[in-house]
Order: C-alpha cells, then sequence, then structure tokens
C-alpha cells in the first residue's frame, strides 16, 4: 500500500507559494484544519484565494489570517460573525466572493469529479445569476454554475490511515470530504493515525487516492462558537 | 397587540404534519421545533450535514463535532444520520425536504423573499437560504408585518437584494397568516384583537379578504 504520511504540518505544506487557490475544510470552527492553519500563519505565505464555507471568527481559525492580511479572497457562503472580515470588505482590502451553500459544495464536488459546470436553481432570478447563463428544464428555470479546485485542500479528519483513507466524526464532515477531492494537492490531518488495514474498508467516507499527504494533527481546540446546553 | 415571536412559532407549528421532514432557519424557526403537536413525528433536517436534530445537550453530552446550522452545540436522535454538504444540499435541491420555515427581512406579493443582504450595511451572505428556496416543495415564512419605523415588509416589490423568486407559499406575521396567491396576499387569519382594518394598513401589497377572516388559534 502506497504510505502518504508525512511527519508533520510542516512537511505537509511544502510547495505551499504566495497567491495560491486553497480549500479548507469546517462549517463554522467545527471540522476546520487547525494544524494547517497554524502553519500557514507561521509560513505567512499571502495573496491566498481561500475557498471555505465561513471565514472564521475574529481570533480563531480562518480569521487568523485574515488578521495577519494573508488573503486577497475568499468564496464562501457566510462570513458573518468576524468583525476583521467585515472592516476589510468594507474598505475594499478583501474581495469576496458570496456562493449559495448548496452551489459551493457542489462546485467543490464537480471540481473533483470532472465535471465543469452543471445547472441550479438556487440564485436564479437574484444578483448571484447576474452574468450567467440560464437554461429552462420542464418549466423552471436554473443558471449555469462552474467547478472549483484547488491548488492545495486541506482537510480535517477523525481517524486517518497510513493509506489516506478518512473517517470523520459527527457534523465535522461537512466540505471535508468534496474538499478532499478537489486539490491538486490534499493535506489531511487527522486526530489519530493507524497503519493500513485497521480501518474497516466498509466505513471509510474519504478513499485514500484523493489524498497526497497525511498526518496526525495536535493540540486540537476544538473551539464551540455556540455552546448551547439545557438542564439535566 | 398581535403575536410575540412564541405565538408566531406555535402558529406556524401547526402546518408541521407527520412524517415530514423539515428544515428550520435560524430565528424564530428555530422555536417551531419547541411547540410540534404530540403524537407528530417530524424529522429535522440541518444543512450542515445532519438528519433527527435531538435537543441541546446537557453539560456532559457537549461535543465540539456535534453542531446545526446555526452553529449551536446539538445532539443526535435514535435514527439520526450524518452527511457531507453536497448530500446536505441533494436532499434539499432535489425536493426530498417536505418543508422549509425561514425568517424574512421582505416578501413581496408574488412571493419574492429577501432576507440575505442590505447593501452598505449588511454583507453576511446568504448560506444556504438561496438553495432552500429555490427547491423547497413548501416554504412557509415567519416574520414582522412590519419593521420597527412602521413601514410595511409585505410589500408589491422587495426593495433589497432578493434571495429568491416566487417561491414562498405561506407567511406567519404578528398580525396575520396569510397565502400567497394569484394577485397577492390572500388573508386567512388574524392575530386575537387585531382587525382586519389594521392588517390592510400594515400590508403595501395587495390583500385580498374574503369573507369572515377567523381569529388565529394558538
Amino acid at each position: 500500500m502506497i504510505n502518504k504520511t508525512v511527519e508533520n504540518a510542516s512537511a505537509a505544506l511544502r510547495g505551499i507559494q504566495d497567491g495560491m487557490t486553497l480549500m479548507l475544510g469546517g462549517f463554522g470552527l467545527c471540522g476546520i484544519p487547525e494544524n494547517a492553519i497554524r502553519e500557514l500563519l507561521r509560513l505567512g505565505v499571502k495573496d491566498l484565494t481561500c475557498i471555505s464555507n465561513n471565514a472564521g471568527v475574529d481570533d480563531f481559525g480562518i480569521g487568523l489570517l485574515l488578521q495577519k492580511r494573508q488573503v486577497k479572497k475568499m468564496i464562501s457562503s457566510y462570513v458573518g460573525e468576524n468583525a476583521e472580515f467585515e472592516r476589510q470588505l468594507l474598505s475594499g482590502e478583501l474581495d469576496v466572493e458570496l456562493v449559495p451553500q448548496g452551489t459551493l459544495s457542489e462546485r467543490i464536488r464537480a471540481g473533483g469529479a470532472g465535471i465543469p459546470a452543471f445547472y441550479t436553481p438556487a440564485g436564479y432570478g437574484t444578483e448571484v445569476a447576474e452574468g450567467k447563463e440560464t437554461r429552462e428544464f420542464d418549466g423552471k428555470m436554473y443558471l449555469l454554475e462552474s467547478w472549483l479546485k484547488a491548488d492545495f485542500s486541506f482537510v480535517k479528519a477523525w481517524k486517518g490511515d497510513t493509506a489516506g483513507n478518512l473517517i470523520y466524526k459527527g457534523t465535522a464532515r461537512n466540505f471535508n470530504p468534496m474538499m478532499a477531492t478537489a486539490g491538486k494537492v490534499t493535506v489531511a490531518e487527522v486526530e489519530e493515525l493507524v497503519p493500513a488495514g485497521e480501518l474497516d474498508p466498509n466505513m471509510i467516507h474519504t478513499p485514500g487516492i484523493f489524498v497526497q499527504r497525511i498526518f496526525q494533527g495536535d493540540h486540537y481546540e476544538k473551539r464551540i462558537e455556540q455552546r448551547t446546553v439545557r438542564t439535566a | 397587540m398581535g403575536l410575540d415571536k412564541h405565538g408566531i412559532a406555535k402558529r406556524i407549528a401547526k402546518e408541521v404534519k407527520n412524517g415530514m421532514y423539515v428544515n428550520l432557519g435560524i430565528g424564530i424557526p428555530t422555536l417551531v421545533a419547541n411547540y410540534i403537536p404530540e403524537g407528530i413525528e417530524v424529522v429535522l433536517q440541518s444543512e450542515n450535514g445532519l438528519l433527527g436534530m435531538g435537543p441541546f445537550p446537557t453539560e456532559d453530552q457537549v461535543d465540539a463535532d456535534l453542531i446545526n446550522a446555526g452553529k449551536q452545540t446539538i445532539t443526535t436522535l435514535p435514527g439520526s444520520a450524518i452527511f457531507n454538504s453536497a448530500d446536505s444540499f441533494a436532499m434539499i435541491r432535489g425536493e426530498h425536504v417536505d418543508l422549509t420555515i425561514l425568517g424574512a427581512m421582505e416578501v413581496s406579493e408574488d412571493g419574492d423573499i429577501a432576507n440575505w443582504k442590505i447593501p452598505g450595511k449588511m454583507v453576511k451572505g446568504m448560506g444556504g437560504a438561496m438553495d432552500l428556496v429555490a427547491s423547497a416543495k413548501n416554504i412557509i415564512v415567519a416574520m414582522q408585518h412590519t419593521a420597527r419605523d412602521g413601514s410595511s415588509k409585505l410589500l408589491k416589490k422587495c426593495s433589497l437584494p432578493i434571495t429568491g423568486v416566487r417561491c414562498v407559499k405561506k407567511i406567519v406575521t404578528d398580525l396575520a397568516v396569510l397565502e400567497v396567491v394569484e394577485g397577492g396576499f390572500k388573508l386567512l387569519e388574524r392575530a386575537p384583537g387585531v382587525s382586519v382594518e389594521e392588517i390592510k394598513t400594515a400590508t403595501e401589497g395587495n390583500l385580498i379578504v374574503k369573507g369572515e377572516v377567523p381569529e388565529i388559534e394558538v
């Protein structure tokens, strides 16, 4: 079995350069590649285009990259909860493409699946449709959306093996499986890295073919945005 | 005068039928889950990748890897399923979700909805709202009938950037229950103590009133 293991985040990010397009998994702060973000901060690469459903919060996740002005453009569906983001956006320092969430996930899936474009009803008749081709199917209007691909995709999984197979946990799965398929280089960080053969092939969410580099992450903070509890 | 947000949620809960898969938006729609009548079994879909959303966790059940689309910690239920975002929107776009309940800043008499952007003020993004309204079999909107300055939010045409065209079927506000029909907003029910005249004044779009309009029972 091909061994995809690299020692750490530093080895996993080898070859990353200014101006690259990156995908970063996660929904809010759930399932984000914390170790890769930390390494991007350390390297200080800049002029990045980041494709991620959200932009983190002011002091965590992609918010940290925004604070250090490493991001040139964000492609996201929802960027609330981040005051620095809003400031850079309104001042024109940051370019933002807002994409409906289902369109975003499908554009990423299409990028990994070799499908250059597809029709979706989401956004028809809104400003999202401006400049896009539209077409009627069975009496309903749709608009043409194109694939997304990345130079590097950073995904976070719960468990992985040395062959690059991944299993996610809970709703930390979200965008990670599609992003894993759409990176020229897909870097997976996992909480637990095991030898090939230890994970049940029936339970694999992302097959190892999509993953070029895998490492065991450390110091996961897993910050919770809205801690909501009930009394027992 | 009129219903408070819990009253709106209670009234909408009566629209939820046994066996439905339902997506609840953030705000008043989330409250609907608290008022679903005994004996009605529904499955709540959270678009970040969970079918069968359970109640908030107790302190010792909190799991950072289990949140809803509002980023709140939640729990699963027996029979829950977890999936990725592309599968989640296949459920939504593919019309497998029976009912979508969401908030709005404006609705037009054609059923257009605006709820994602105030130019120059609020630019947070649409999240999953555009996908939801473009494909839902049935959309119910929970909203205030008028803005704080008294101006109507039920309009001939939306003034804000729209989220979707001709998609809203029913609206429950603090003042009334309305259905979007050919030609305007058909008044179905009025909030206790609110007159048809008052609703007419609060509605900029065409209000269609036919016969006696009963009071909302909550």
